[in-house]
């Protein structure tokens, strides 16, 4: 009895507190990948409801797209002087880094919310990569492993952060455009877009998409791994006999 | 044209990667190597991953290779009991190298001692051919054409060791001993470092055993076509890491490639063939040794260990 009367103040305080609602949809759940599959977009959209009760919010407001793509056990290493070769010395485990992150914004990132808030709500890249849970701390020394992984996904452009990658077409209603490069590995993608307004977040969704081979790429991709022994042989076989077919062609004598 | 890998998991122009093809099954098919120490590398720098590189060009070599002995047979320049106690002692010493290759892991000494051992093994043995090819090349216009080096007593001592077998076709009576060490380090070196060997059975036949040019290639291409097919079904079953829409791609480039290859190595002279396989070796030897050395532009890289595609809780 206390409990349930516990959560129906926790509910009522949450409801008052979220005036606006945000609601919010992708143009696709499920990429589908085929042969000549060479990155895609999908288009969020974003509208943000309000009522009677609603306070008029002098600043407008602000949307944060966050997409991180699956999880991936990332080891990166730093190659340091030992004598006189240049040799992987020192690593950093990463075991729940996201293969793909994305956060695209309205306007630049330090102009939306306070660092603090940035810092404790995980806003923004670098407060995503410098999270104490995204690897282990060692007082300092994975600082430069952290800036690592994300200069070098940066350049491979699978960590991204856009600063107008989010356009408000009403004050009211909202897009942006994910950008997916054909490295972007296969898989589950969570898309979460917080609403803020005057430094606040109102409200926040998760949406989902998917990432999928279809046709031959997925048959390929099931046999290799199903009936990994008979996908070796017959590629074995193949090589045999191409190898056979170009002699026999290019025979002469 | 881009065509997207369903192995690899990613799109890859297919004129590059025939084009690839071709070059190295060219190289390959010129010096009876399987060229798989230069398709790795051009295969990771276009960011296919390491583990689908290296299975991958696996599967080229033996389609290559296979076109090289083909040819090589009805030239009748195959000596197969030569080659058969390479493979065999080949694959005894791959079990050494895999051995040898994960306790090095677990000394955290494997970086150290891959680098180091291509580093050694290439320009060693291209230093050694160069200096061997250019005095051929001076005595050849001293004195004329140079007589094969082929006279009673004018061998290395541990080719009189007991065990002697007769080859024919390579035109040897030696013990097997020296021969079957051989085959044990190629073996070794090639599970080690992820190569062929094709480069160091070469020029050790032609070297050491005094082998004929022309019985070297077809030998060593034999070799090869036997060790890369069991490394390509292991791969495929051990890491699931053979594409086969790349494997094609490289194939067709790279019987092209080898034919031309193995037309112009036919033309060559014996020892412009040996001061080119020279400097190739120590191109590559080179460039492993600058990046052992040179201050790395990123001293940083990543490894991906694993990636999970089930949704996150």
């Amino acid at each position: 009895m206390r409990i349930a009367v516990a959560l129906l103040i926790l509910v009522a305080g949450t409801v008052s507190a979220l005036a606006e609602n945000l609601v919010t949809s992708l143009s696709n759940h499920r990429v589908l990948i085929n042969s000549n599959y060479t990155g895609t977009s999908i288009a969020v959209f974003g509208a943000i409801e309000r009522d009677a009760q609603t306070i008029s919010r002098a600043s407008g407001y602000d949307a944060v797209v966050t997409i991180r793509g699956p999880q991936q056990f990332l080891v990166v290493r730093e190659k340091e002087r030992l004598g006189p070769f240049w040799l992987n010395q020192d690593q950093q485990k990463f075991p729940t880094a996201p293969a793909y992150l994305a956060v695209l914004t309205s306007r630049p990132i330090a102009e939306i919310t306070s660092e603090q808030l940035r810092r404790r709500q995980k806003i923004g890249i670098q407060a995503i990569v410098h999270a104490p849970d995204f690897t282990n701390d060692r007082g300092g020394l994975d600082e430069p492993f952290r800036e690592a992984l994300y200069r070098l996904k940066s350049r491979e452009g699978l960590y991204r952060e856009n600063e107008k990658g989010v356009t408000f077409l009403t004050p009211n209603i909202f897009n942006a455009s994910i950008p997916l490069p054909a490295t972007a590995p296969t898989g589950n993608y969570d898309v979460e877009v917080a609403l803020l307004a005057d430094t606040v977040v109102l409200a926040r969704t998760v949406t989902h998409f998917e990432l999928v081979k279809t046709g031959f790429e997925q048959q390929v991709g099931e046999i290799a791994r199903d009936w990994s022994l008979l996908y070796g042989l017959s590629t074995a076989l193949l090589a045999l006999f191409f190898g056979w077919t170009a002699n026999a062609v290019f025979r002469r004598d | 044209m881009q065509i997207y890998l369903p192995i690899a998991e990613m799109p890859v122009s297919v004129l590059l990667i025939l084009g690839l093809g071709a070059a190295v099954g060219f190289i390959s098919g010129l010096f009876g190597i399987g060229g798989g120490f230069l398709m790795t590398p051009l295969l990771i720098f276009l960011g296919i991953p390491p583990a689908v590189a290296v299975a991958t060009q696996s599967a080229q070599i033996v389609a290559s290779s296979t076109t090289s002995v083909l040819s090589a047979i009805r030239r009748g320049a195959i000596d197969f009991r030569l080659g058969g106690i390479l493979v065999a002692g080949g694959f005894v010493g791959s079990a050494l190298g895999v051995w040898f290759f994960a306790a090095a892991r677990r000394a955290g000494l494997l970086d150290l001692v891959i680098v180091v051992s291509y580093v050694t093994l290439f320009t060693v043995v291209g230093s050694l051919m160069m200096k061997e090819s250019i005095r051929e090349f001076f005595l050849r216009r001293k004195h004329g054409p140079v007589r094969p080096r082929r006279n009673g007593g004018n061998h290395a001592p541990f080719l009189g060791w007991p065990v002697r077998m007769r080859f024919y076709r390579s035109k040897l009576y030696a013990s097997v001993i020296p021969i079957i060490g051989l085959s044990l380090f190629v073996g070794f070196a090639g599970a080690l470092l992820g190569i062929g060997g094709g480069f160091i059975v070469v020029p050790a036949l032609l070297y050491i055993f005094r082998v004929p040019t022309g019985v070297v290639v077809g030998t060593s291409q034999f070799q090869i076509v036997c060790t890369t097919l069991v490394a390509l079904v292991l791969h495929a079953v051990a890491n699931q890491a053979v594409d086969i829409v790349l494997a094609i791609l490289l194939i067709l480039g790279g019987v092209f490639g080898a034919q031309f290859g193995a037309r112009a190595g036919r033309n060559l002279r014996a020892e412009l063939f040996r001061f080119l396989l020279a400097i190739l070796l120590l191109a590559v030897g080179l460039r492993f040794a600058l990046e052992l050395v040179v201050k790395p532009q990123e001293p940083f890289s990543i490894t991906v260990q694993e990636t999970r595609q089930e949704a996150r809780p």
